[in-house]
């Protein structure tokens, strides 16, 4: 395997990447494949047959599902061999991830218990720790659940009520508090709890169900995934040994963050599934359902929502392996001991925090997307219980609320390259410089470009984050310290940051398959990468100007905006045969085609 | 006892399929491939006898490179080796020439027991085991939903037209499986870890010492003239009526005067 660059996080937006510096998931491994067959056959044979067991809890049925999963090894992908697992690349957790996401409610379960409930001892428990609790959760003996969320600390964490105080003979924290919405919850058989030191110092236990102290609430009634346990976790005086003290006292945020991160990206690959099961409901549905003496799917308008949700599902699918490859490519830079620090873990994962946030948005938003669409298609019938648009459309609402809101994830995008810049880990204020120059030297409007295929979109993604770099610099200059108050701006700026990375990834994916198999064995590809940056530069364009006008005033804003429609100048794509093409590909495959 | 598993990578059973232009083969560019489900049958009893009477489970497979992967996954559900003929000159074979590649590779294979799939499911042929077994001179039978090894000899439970028989032969022997003979196991992720250091050769004719000349397209008795689709389904028609004897009756007039069926 040809060896690719590695970015700092962020990096994207100030340097351009070469298709072969992006880990694609058409460079699966064998095993990466027979691992994503085993876990698919998973899903479909065992559970797709019993969709309907997922409108209610059922704690055995789900005890049952996450031990077969344990036995085919779906638990331990990122557990140490030496504790039960198989130590796998973040490429196989995702493809393992993405299979699972295409299983009602049990997805949510079965992602909170790998991620967020057992990662935390992962990354950051004792050896001991990780002897005693990793076999367990591996095998699915033992459940685990991940509690920060308060009634007065849900996107504010921090802000935790809960408190533990040592005991006087020094062995045990005794913690007091409420935590609320835990998936898992009734099932757990361990608590991450994160609670405050004496009231100060926020840090992250382990905590056992048996532990005393420790009681559940009832089940919530949720609007979805109603086949997954949501309790509240009460700790009245709850006794915990100090040996379950989870990384450092006052060190929690770090624990619960970094594992948030990885929770992020795991939804995301999570999203990718369910998206790709949503296609395959709504062609299908598409294929038989007739009016007017026509099957539906041959309506453009029906050809238009097939299209486009293949086409955002491939951006999201794109994005999502990109980002573990990039994972893996820093993890592999490690060596053994480094590997087995904390510290070197922590800084590892935290390097790519806001691509992680903007898989999470995405992957979440193009599965609402999906979902709704799928309801449209399936007209009256998908508002009706009992047929899957229903359920799915109601399953998919909860993944831009947890793992971090959308809204919170859109605030930590732009203040994570802000925060970054200033500490010089990255050289925003120059790319700001460079563009300010180019465009003052940019003499002329026309701009000559190769015929090599996809040269205007690779365009169109350069000038995007030329286009960025000229409205967040005339931001951050006019707005100081005062831009984080600014949130709709912010918003903005997350928005333009999460399209680029998007567009680029679609791209440079698409341009990887085009050089591999040759333009006429990749036009779908590269149908879906045109659509795709024709419909999203524009945003972009919008978002800019949103942000010069509210920054910028009288003769400079002018010409602020007359630069940005001068960079914006492009000849559209034509889309609309384009859409019928990919549409075609989807009637065909009777699935997501790519 | 050493039981080897005759294996053929296939088309997913959801694959769509395309008919190339030449008309006797299908387009194979976007196809995902699978372990032809009888053969997976015959994978998971063969992990099954070895459980049970120790011994060996080797695969064998003819086909592209591209087969390897139906035998790593053979191997990743517990097989011990595996053996690929890959060779250009076996392309364009029928049913007969490829029982003669395996039955030639099996002179190198110790074996007591040969298990294969009752068929394909890409060429539906029903024919490499038994002449697999013919070529080889030993006993075989079909269809097989359960057995059971005692004094040196397997019996076997085959399914015909309303009932079962019973039918037993020493070893060596050959048989092929019939659904509903057991569920095959997932390959689990250390099981694909694994698979990946276990023995796979890959030989060559001229290795198994087979003339090119009697097998593939060379060597075939019988040729594939054409492929075609089967019609297209009609679509679902509703039969009116107030009540049930009245729907009765429409659908008499339907089935008697306009299709003419009664």
């Amino acid at each position: 395997m040809s060896k690719r660059k590695i970015f700092v996080g962020g990096e994207f937006l100030i340097t351009d990447s070469e298709p072969g510096d992006m880990f694609i998931v058409e460079e699966m491994t064998t095993e990466h494949k027979m691992i994503y067959s085993a876990a698919t056959d998973f899903v479909k044979k065992e559970i797709l047959p019993n969709d309907e067991q997922f409108e209610k809890i059922n704690e055995d049925y789900a005890r049952s599902l996450l031990e077969m999963a344990g036995n085919l090894g779906l638990n331990g992908t990122d557990i140490p061999e030496a504790y039960g697992g198989e130590d796998m690349d973040k490429t196989s957790t995702c493809l393992v991830t993405e299979a699972l996401g295409g299983a009602p409610s049990f997805s949510v379960s079965f992602g909170a218990h790998t991620g967020i409930g057992t990662l935390p001892i992962v990354y950051f428990g004792s050896d001991e720790q990780k002897r005693k609790y990793l076999p367990k959760l591996a095998t699915g003996e033992w459940f685990a659940s991940y509690c920060l969320t308060e009634t007065d600390a849900g996107s504010d964490a921090l802000n935790t009520r809960t408190t533990a105080s040592l005991t006087e003979d020094g062995k045990f924290y005794i913690l007091n508090g409420e935590k609320i919405y835990i998936t898992n919850g009734a099932w757990a058989d361990i608590y991450i709890v994160y609670a405050k030191v004496d009231g100060k110092s926020f840090t992250g236990f382990i905590v056992e169900r048996a532990f005393p102290g420790l009681s559940l609430g009832k089940e919530e009634d949720k609007m979805g995934i109603k086949g997954s346990s949501t309790t509240s976790v009460i700790l009245k005086d709850c006794r915990v040994p100090k040996e379950n003290v989870l990384f450092e006292i006052g060190q929690g945020h770090k624990v619960a963050f970094n594992v948030l991160n990885i929770g992020r990206y795991k939804l995301a690959a999570s999203t990718v599934g369910a998206c790709k099961i949503a296609i395959t409901e709504a062609v299908k549905y598409a294929n038989s359902r007739e009016q007017f003496g026509r099957k539906i799917s041959s309506f453009g308008m029906i050809k238009n929502k097939l299209a486009d949700m293949s086409i955002r599902t491939f951006m999201a699918e794109s994005l999502v392996y990109r980002l573990a490859g990039a994972i893996d490519d820093r993890f592999n830079t490690l060596d053994e001991t480094a590997k087995q620090q904390v510290t070197e873990n922590a800084k590892t994962i935290e390097e790519y925090a806001l691509e992680c946030s903007i898989a999470k948005i995405y992957g979440s938003e193009c599965a609402d997307f999906c979902m709704d669409e799928l309801v449209q298609i399936f007209g009256g019938s998908g508002y009706i219980a009992g047929y899957p648009p229903e359920r799915m459309y109601r399953d998919t609402r909860i993944n831009r609320i947890f793992e971090g809101t959308n809204e919170i994830n859109r605030l930590l995008i732009p203040a994570t390259i802000l925060k970054r810049a200033m500490k010089g880990r990255l050289d925003l204020l120059n790319a700001v410089q460079v563009v300010g120059e180019e465009i003052r030297n940019y003499l002329s409007d026309t701009v000559i470009m190769g015929d090599a295929p996809l040269a205007v979109q690779e365009r169109l993604v350069k000038i995007s984050k030329k286009i960025f770099l000229l409205a967040a610099g005339k931001a951050a200059n006019r707005l100081g310290a005062n831009l984080e108050e600014e949130q709709e701006v912010m918003g903005f700026m997350a928005d333009m940051i999460i399209e680029i990375y998007v567009m680029e990834s679609g791209l440079l994916r698409a341009m990887k398959i085009i050089s591999k198999k040759g333009e006429s064995n990749a036009q779908y590809h590269d149908a879906t990468a045109k659509i795709y940056i024709n419909d999203t530069f524009p945003k972009i364009v919008h978002w800019a100007r949103q942000i010069l006008s509210y920054v910028e005033a009288g003769d400079d804003q002018a010409a602020q905006i007359a630069t940005v429609n001068r960079l914006a100048d492009y000849p559209p794509t034509e889309t609309i045969a384009l859409r019928r093409l990919v549409a075609e590909k989807v009637i065909k495959a009777r699935k997501y085609p790519f | 006892m050493d039981v080897v598993v005759l294996v053929k990578q296939v088309p997913d059973t959801e694959s769509l399929i395309q008919i190339a232009e030449d008309s006797v083969s299908i387009k194979t560019g976007d196809l995902k491939w699978i372990i032809n489900p009888y053969d997976e049958f015959a994978v998971e009893e063969a992990l099954q006898i070895r459980e049970t009477q120790g011994g060996t489970v080797t695969i064998l497979s003819m086909g592209p490179e591209k087969a390897t992967e139906a035998i790593r996954t053979a191997l990743a559900m517990g097989a011990d080796s595996g053996v690929l003929i890959n060779d250009p000159m076996t392309a364009g074979g029928d049913a007969l020439t490829t029982a003669k590649v395996l039955a030639a590779a099996l002179k190198e294979i110790p074996y007591d027991l040969i298990i294969a799939g009752q068929r394909a499911v890409d060429g539906d042929n029903y024919q490499v085991g038994s002449a697999v077994a013919e070529y080889l001179g030993i006993p075989q039978i079909s269809l097989v939903i359960k057995e059971e090894i005692f004094n040196g000899k397997i019996r076997c439970h085959r399914v015909f037209e309303g009932g079962t028989v019973v039918v037993e032969t020493p070893f060596p022997a050959l048989f092929t499986t019939q659904r509903g003979l057991n569920e095959p196991r997932y390959a689990s992720l250390p099981g694909i870890m694994k698979a990946k250091k276990k023995p796979l050769d890959i030989k060559t004719l001229a290795d198994i010492g087979i003339d090119p000349a009697i097998v593939g397209k060379a060597g075939s008795k019988t040729k594939i003239k054409t492929l075609n689709f089967p019609s297209e389904r009609q679509a679902v028609r509703m039969i009116d009526g107030e009540s049930g004897a009245e729907k009765a009756a429409n659908l008499v007039k339907i089935l008697h005067g306009e299709i003419k069926a009664i």
